[in-house]
């Protein structure tokens, strides 16, 4: 029995990674940076619903759906201020300004909400765990971040499928020159980007804060990582691909720690990165691009 | 026009072992003098480390355009196995900057091995991913350095890599050990060895780049098919420029260890690689000149900002953005060059008139 307790860990963890993953790989198929900013949005994202439920003593759903608007704001804002002005320069120089962006995010937040760790309250904290086949324990927490991740897949499938802008997202991302010629509007497509992937941020944010209740100004930066190596596990650019690579990241995680070794579960996660990209250079649901001469 | 240019790059490469040569001779006069605060000669040595880091990876990142997220992975190799080395050598060589130069060869040396090992599969990857795989074993290394035993007891030389504390056999002690590090390390890093070391790495690094194998390796970063098609070696390049950048931030990690009473797996973590990475970037892409400035400047910058306490990181941060955006904005240098037009239109207006 434990196996599937371990496993249903394993997939509420990564359901959160997917998400986070979700952000990076969005941007990444549409600006082609890697935005290292993106787990610090994480961060803003807990710290707002932190303070709107804690200090204000609003209802938890008002705190998710003010923190998703502040990052949505704050998404657009960094990408208009630091991002736009370095549109097609070489990818190195977006990176760097990404990191200042990074150290400008965390030390501010040190500075409002100092760096003592404050301790989150789980946002369905009224919730019994259920109890299935004795053994098996499934939380609150579990049940609500699987079902929102769920409910975040299905809408963003449809959004970049079904609609206008998701339509013009997926062109930008396939060819941004000839999406250009046929008028679409890329800078704004890039805005709605970071702005849809810093509210997916914020929601992020606030799952992992109910699972692991300590909420510090580096909160976001591990588990930035984590959800990058996600994006690239799946496929960076592709949207299955972030959903799949968060899920299988997350089980493999939480399996390494429970049969092999709590302390060198980070040595076991990239290895097994570092093996996939070696097997398929380009993630599992990646597309191998072909180099035209 | 070939000849000129080939002086040009000699002008250049003159002037970066000037600057550092004057620097060193500037700051030993100082330090004789007594005139140096205690703080500015703490900062001498790591600030030799930072610059030999970032010339390493801009052999990586400038000149051979293979962006690496993990150097700090190599400097901890170095870090760690210089300092178990000086340690066990503390009774068989006694002169200490023997013991410390011993020590880096040893630290560069496993360091560059190490990278040969990584290189291998590696660098089938390119671009992005190979920046991810690069990051990926970076924290690989730091897991496991935390995670390691190294001593010596009655049954001789103990080495493991565990997730507890292995037993000594009778009298003995660890060096390395684990998560908690090195401590009680006896410091031998000096500013002079650390310029020594800036020179060898110049030496190294230019002669490298200015080489046939260096033309090679910037043919192969401007366009790799072409250069393949032309016969040029690809992998084995990127494998030799890898493999120095490696052994040189072992060295350089090597040096930084020896020079603090303790040591621990986690300094040696993304943030530091990231540091080294904007010390490249910022100096200028290729730029090894750019490199040894910016890495003296950012690294004494946030060090000499502490008396602004919690602003000193908020205004490094904004500083970093803006100096980015001034200097690679396309609309920024649009300005600044019809700025520069416009000077030299008025310069030469004068002229005109002064011949007139």
């Amino acid at each position: 029995m434990n196996i599937l307790q371990y496993l249903i860990n394993g997939i509420s963890i990564g359901s959160v990674y997917a998400i986070i993953a979700l952000g990076y790989t969005m941007v990444y198929g549409i600006a082609k940076m890697l935005n290292f900013a993106h787990g610090d949005v994480i961060m803003v994202g807990a710290y707002i619903c932190y303070c709107v439920t804690v200090y204000l003593g609003l209802p938890v759903l008002a705190g998710v759906l003010l923190s998703m608007v502040v990052c949505t704001v704050l998404g657009i804002t960094i990408e208009g201020l630091a991002y736009k002005p370095l549109r097609g320069t070489p990818s190195l120089a977006v990176l760097i300004t990404a990191i200042g962006v990074s150290y400008f995010l965390q030390n501010a937040a040190q500075l409002i909400w100092s760096s003592n760790p404050k301790s989150f309250t789980s946002i369905v904290s009224n919730m019994k765990p259920l109890h299935l086949f004795g053994s098996l324990t499934i939380t609150g927490e579990v049940i609500v971040t699987v079902a929102v991740s769920v409910v975040i897949m299905i809408g963003l499938t449809w959004f970049t499928s079904s609609t206008r802008i998701g339509k013009s997202m997926r062109a930008v991302s396939e060819d941004r020159d000839a999406a250009q010629l046929m008028g679409i509007n890329v800078n704004r497509t890039i805005s709605i980007t970071f702005a849809i992937g810093s509210a997916l941020a914020a929601v992020a944010g606030v799952l992992m804060c109910s699972s692991i209740p300590v909420l510090m100004p580096t909160t976001g930066s591990m588990p930035g990582i984590r959800a990058f190596t996600a994006a690239v596990f799946g496929g960076i650019g592709s949207i299955p691909g972030a959903m799949l690579g968060g899920i299988l990241l997350g089980i493999i995680e939480t399996f390494a720690k429970a049969y092999l070794s709590t302390q060198f579960s980070d040595a076991i996660v990239f290895g097994v990165l570092i093996i996939i990209l070696l097997v398929k250079p380009a993630g599992l649901l990646g597309k191998q691009v072909q180099e035209k001469v | 026009m070939k000849k000129t240019l080939l002086n040009k790059d000699k002008g250049k490469d003159f002037l970066t072992y000037a600057v550092v040569i004057v620097a060193f001779v500037i700051m030993q006069f100082l330090s004789s003098q007594g005139k140096l605060s205690s703080a500015v000669t703490g900062y001498l040595v790591p600030v030799c480390c930072y610059i030999v880091l970032a010339i390493s990876l801009n052999l990586l990142v400038g000149v051979c355009g293979e962006l690496s997220l993990g150097h700090a992975g190599f400097m901890g190799i170095g870090a760690f196995s210089g300092v178990v080395l000086a340690t066990l050598l503390k009774n068989t060589v006694d002169n200490a900057t023997l013991r410390l130069i011993l020590a880096m060869v040893f630290g560069g040396t496993l360091a560059g091995l190490i990278g040969f090992l990584i290189g291998i599969p590696v660098l089938r990857l390119r671009g992005d991913y190979l920046a991810i795989v690069t990051l990926a074993f970076g924290e690989i290394m730091k897991n496991i350095i935390g995670n390691m035993y190294v001593g010596t007891d009655e049954s001789g030389f103990r080495f493991a890599i565990a997730t507890a504390k292995p037993k000594l056999v009778g009298k003995g002690k660890w060096i390395l050990s684990g998560a908690m590090g090195v401590t009680g390390i006896k410091k031998l890093s000096t500013f002079a060895v650390g310029f020594g070391l800036i020179l060898f790495t110049l030496f190294v690094v230019l002669n490298l780049i200015n080489s046939k194998e260096g033309r090679a390796i910037k043919a192969v970063r401007d366009n790799r098919i072409a250069a393949e098609s032309v016969g040029i070696n690809v992998t084995t390049f990127r494998m030799k420029a890898f493999v120095v950048s490696a052994f040189l931030a072992g060295m350089a990690g090597a040096l930084y260890g020896l020079n603090y009473s303790s040591l621990d797996a986690a300094k040696f973590n993304f943030n530091t690689s990231i540091n080294i990475l904007v010390f490249v970037v910022l100096g200028g892409m290729g730029n090894i000149l750019g490199s040894v400035i910016s890495a003296t400047v950012l690294y004494i910058l946030p060090e000499a900002m502490r008396g602004l306490a919690d602003y000193r990181m908020i205004i490094y941060a904004v500083v970093l953005i803006l100096v980015m955006l001034f200097t690679w904005s396309p609309k920024v240098k649009e300005y600044t060059s019809v700025v520069a037009d416009r000077m030299k239109h008025l310069f030469k207006k004068e002229k005109e008139a002064a011949a007139k």
